[in-house]
């Protein structure tokens, strides 16, 4: 892997190339290319808007996938551009474009201590369901969403199961003779 | 039911929708407007219905998830004025099995075994986008050998076609008319015969696995696909008769469940209900995977929106992939069934005995598991719901760190409101059944 | 002679007239069943196919899929039962009339399955008392009509005057796929 220069694009931050990840910003935030696909990282901040933006101006106008991520116990490398700092949840955010026959992932840190996101409902009524998943299988908030509640557990559910920290609620199986039929 | 104009749609085009971006953004509004979700929730309908319901115009009931008219375990909360269906909750998660935390705990050659449950009626779908998002990851999903692509294209076609078919009986039944049960049953018997034959399964087949298939295709297999494929048109006939010429099954289903393109597309509905709206998106055609490039089949795009639109739709697939099937069966290269890559497939098993290598990889593979290396990856395909996703993030070992499946029926689901919105009971029963929902893949 | 009316027939002293009775009952009971529509997942698949006309229910008495709890008698647990969806079951079960039987149809059902986490729960045995258990994933209809089978042999038997709470707890062997003894010619397109 050669050693590159800094590279500095006008208005953008320099990036130190160190790995594969070029530096780059596509749409005004930065952009990784992960097995050929386009992967933005937007901040919390700059989600809604982000996802505003691509839809009208670019065309994406369907939101495909909203999911999330624990990364708890990932000791590899997350693919992360540089400036992006590494949170333990990430939502990604899946979006297609028709016109360009295009798909668009966006992948957005949300911290341990604050878990709570925006929501994409008022720009795409079609996440309202995929939120509620997120929000009852990784306790992420999503804040703007009209209805957060347990969609897939028990409404009286504790815990998040797809938290690492969660069991996965194995019972053990114990080897039982065949009973006599009567 | 909505107020923005439409634009005379061409439902012969082959060229992608023309869309506004004003368009969308008038649906969203007008979809938040018409409030035609219940935003409440179990515990609180639960308390509000315990009160005394005769001072209220209108009452929520509760159908299902134990009724003979819904797909599987969907409940609905209906809130009624009358027999007029005002707005709708479904509430789902009934067949919640935690397939997303299991796949954590098995390896990439288990996964298929346990992603084929999800979408139950149409499994090997479910098996590829798994095998097509690992390849991906592996990296090796240019060298997937021609005959095991081809082989993949036939059984996710002889799937397809099964699981319209029993889309037309189950839809025949929840309209009344009730003889389609059986005759759907016949023939989907047929196709389930074909597929045993090749996979050695009925269902849940665990066939398509990353790196190919699981094995070749059996001798005289032409012959058992081809007798399929000819006793297939007169049963089809039979249902056009029985079916799309009768007068009461045209009043049950058309003008009923309407959704504009806007809206769907809004919703994130995919499949044969954004093609009823006349969206012409298909990926095979405009994302093509595997060998659907060099495939000459049709789009099929209704123009109404409404539940007959996607029963014609389904109907005509069954054509469509028959002839697909056919052209298959002509070009069906010779060669690997899957890559040869010793680290990913195991060894034949008559080498076992010869080999210590073989032997050793044979146990590691299926032991351990073959090593993928990190980064993530989203893969989709075209199944007879709409688009089917997963989404695997893997850490360098041998099982998925996180593996998600975007089940096409769990976001369809959202539609169903405001196709109900302003219908009687009945067609609420229509409707559920238009959308062809299967419960597993949306509780996953 | 006092008849228990809690034992059912067991409590009539056995003459004549009530052994042809019994007979009678127990013909009506097992000629007739009428399962209860609960088809969860795949395996209702495979027990809509069961019904369909390859291996047809209705020789049997039983393509009346009653959707009514009350009008039925034979529960068929056909796939995975969720936490959610555990105390449904039950009801469902408390509202069917004695006298009343289970198969758990596949093994989801009847132990979890291959899902052994939080969110099944491990066998539907332990929410209601279980009479056959029908392996397989899912099941063929061979299998379950062989489970049905050997419900309506111990219904014949007089195995099954209900004891409330006890279940009869059978374990069928699958029969997908095996020749049976009594061979079908087929004259559509089949594998064997």
């Amino acid at each position: 892997m050669a050693d590159d220069a800094e590279v500095q694009e006008d208005g953008a931050p320099s990036d130190v190339v160190a790995t594969a990840p070029e530096p780059e910003r596509l749409h005004g935030v930065p952009v990784t290319r992960s097995r050929g696909q386009e992967v933005l990282h937007p901040s919390r901040d700059e989600l809604v808007t982000l996802v505003r933006t691509l839809r009208d101006d670019e065309g994406y106008l369907m939101c495909l996938d909203v999911t999330g991520v624990d990364y708890l116990t990932y000791e590899a490398d997350r693919g992360l551009p540089e400036g992006i700092a590494p949170e333990r949840f990430e939502v990604v955010v899946t979006l297609i474009s028709h016109r360009a026959r295009k798909r668009l992932r966006l992948r957005v840190q949300v911290p341990e201590d604050d878990p709570t996101c925006p929501s994409l409902f008022d720009v795409h009524p079609g996440t309202e369901a995929m939120e509620r998943e997120v929000y009852d299988m990784f306790g992420i908030r999503f804040e703007g969403h009209p209805d957060l509640t347990r969609i897939l557990m028990p409404e009286d559910w504790e815990g998040h199961p797809l938290r690492k920290d969660h069991a996965i609620g194995r019972i053990p199986v114990q080897f039982k003779a065949p009973q006599d039929a009567r | 039911m909505s107020t923005v104009d439409h634009p005379p749609f061409d439902p012969t085009s082959e060229g992608p929708q023309e869309m506004e971006p004003r368009r969308c953004v008038g649906a969203a509004e007008l979809l938040r407007e018409l409030g035609a979700t219940l935003r409440m929730s179990e515990a609180e309908v639960a308390a509000l219905v315990q009160e005394d319901p005769s001072e209220d115009q209108t009452m929520i009931i509760n159908m299902g998830p134990q009724h003979p008219s819904t797909h599987g375990v969907l409940r609905l909360m209906l809130e009624l004025e009358g027999e007029t269906v005002l707005r709708t909750k479904p509430v789902v998660g009934y067949l919640h099995t935690g397939m997303e935390k299991t796949a954590e705990d098995l390896t990439y050659l288990q996964g298929p075994t346990n992603v084929t449950r999800m979408d139950y009626a149409s499994p090997l779908f479910n098996e590829l986008a798994f095998s097509l998002t690992t390849e991906k990851l592996l990296g090796i999903d240019g060298d997937i050998p021609e005959r095991a692509q081809w082989i993949r294209v036939l059984m996710t076609e002889l799937n397809r076609i099964t699981s319209h078919l029993l889309f037309l009986a189950t839809n025949g039944m929840d309209v009344g008319a009730v003889s389609m049960m059986v005759w759907g049953w016949r023939d989907r018997e047929l196709g389930l015969r074909v597929l045993e034959a090749i996979t050695g399964l009925r269902m849940n087949h665990n066939y398509i696995r990353p790196g190919g298939v699981a094995a070749d295709l059996p001798d005289g297999w032409r012959d058992t696909v081809l007798r399929f494929l000819d006793e297939l048109p007169e049963s089809l006939d039979e249902y056009d008769v029985l079916l799309t010429g009768q007068p009461i099954y045209r009043e049950r289903l058309q003008g009923v469940g309407v959704i504009t393109p806007e809206e769907a597309i809004a919703l994130g509905a995919t499949g044969p209900i954004l093609r009823s709206t006349g969206v012409p998106w298909d990926l095979r055609r405009d994302m093509p995977y595997l060998t659907y490039d060099q495939l000459d089949f049709d789009v099929v795009v209704g123009s109404y929106g409404d539940c007959f639109d996607r029963y014609a739709i389904r109907f005509h697939e069954i054509r469509e992939s028959m002839k697909i099937v056919r052209q298959v069966l002509d070009r069906m290269p010779p060669g690997d069934y899957r890559i040869q890559d010793k680290k990913v497939t195991p060894p034949p098993r008559a080498r076992i005995d010869e080999s210590m290598e073989a032997l050793i990889h044979h146990f590691k593979i299926f032991t351990e598991g073959f090593k993928v290396p990190e980064g993530e990856a989203y893969c989709a395909v075209e199944s007879p719901r709409g688009e089917l996703g997963c989404y695997i993030v893997s850490d360098g070992s041998s099982k998925p760190y996180r593996m998600h499946i975007r089940g096409p029926s769990f976001v369809n689901l959202q539609t169903l409101p405001h196709m109900m919105r302003g219908g009687l009971i009945a067609d609420a029963v229509a409707i559920i059944s238009s959308v062809d929902p299967i419960m597993g893949e949306v509780d996953r | 002679m006092a008849w228990d009316l809690n034992k059912g027939l067991e409590g009539l002293e056995h003459n004549f007239l009530t052994g042809t009775l019994e007979e009678f009952v127990k013909w009506a009971r097992r000629m007739s069943v009428m399962p209860a529509t609960f088809g969860l997942a795949c395996c209702a698949i495979e027990m809509m196919g069961a019904g369909g006309p390859h291996y047809d229910l209705a020789r049997f008495g039983m393509e009346t899929f009653r959707a009514s709890p009350r009008q039925a008698d034979l529960m068929i647990v056909a796939g995975r039962v969720s936490q959610k969806m555990a105390p449904v079951l039950r009801q469902i079960y408390d509202q069917m009339m004695e006298p009343k039987w289970v198969i758990s149809m596949g093994v989801c059902a009847s132990t979890g399955g291959m899902f052994n986490n939080y969110a099944l729960v491990q066998g539907v045995d332990q929410i209601v008392p279980v009479d056959v258990y029908a392996p397989g994933c899912p099941p063929g209809p061979e299998t379950l009509l062989h489970a049905i089978n050997t419900l309506h042999e111990k219904i014949r038997d007089g195995h099954l005057t209900r004891r409330p709470g006890e279940g009869l707890g059978l374990v069928v062997e699958q029969r997908d796929g095996q020749p049976s003894d009594q061979p079908v010619t087929l004259t559509t397109a089949g594998s064997h």
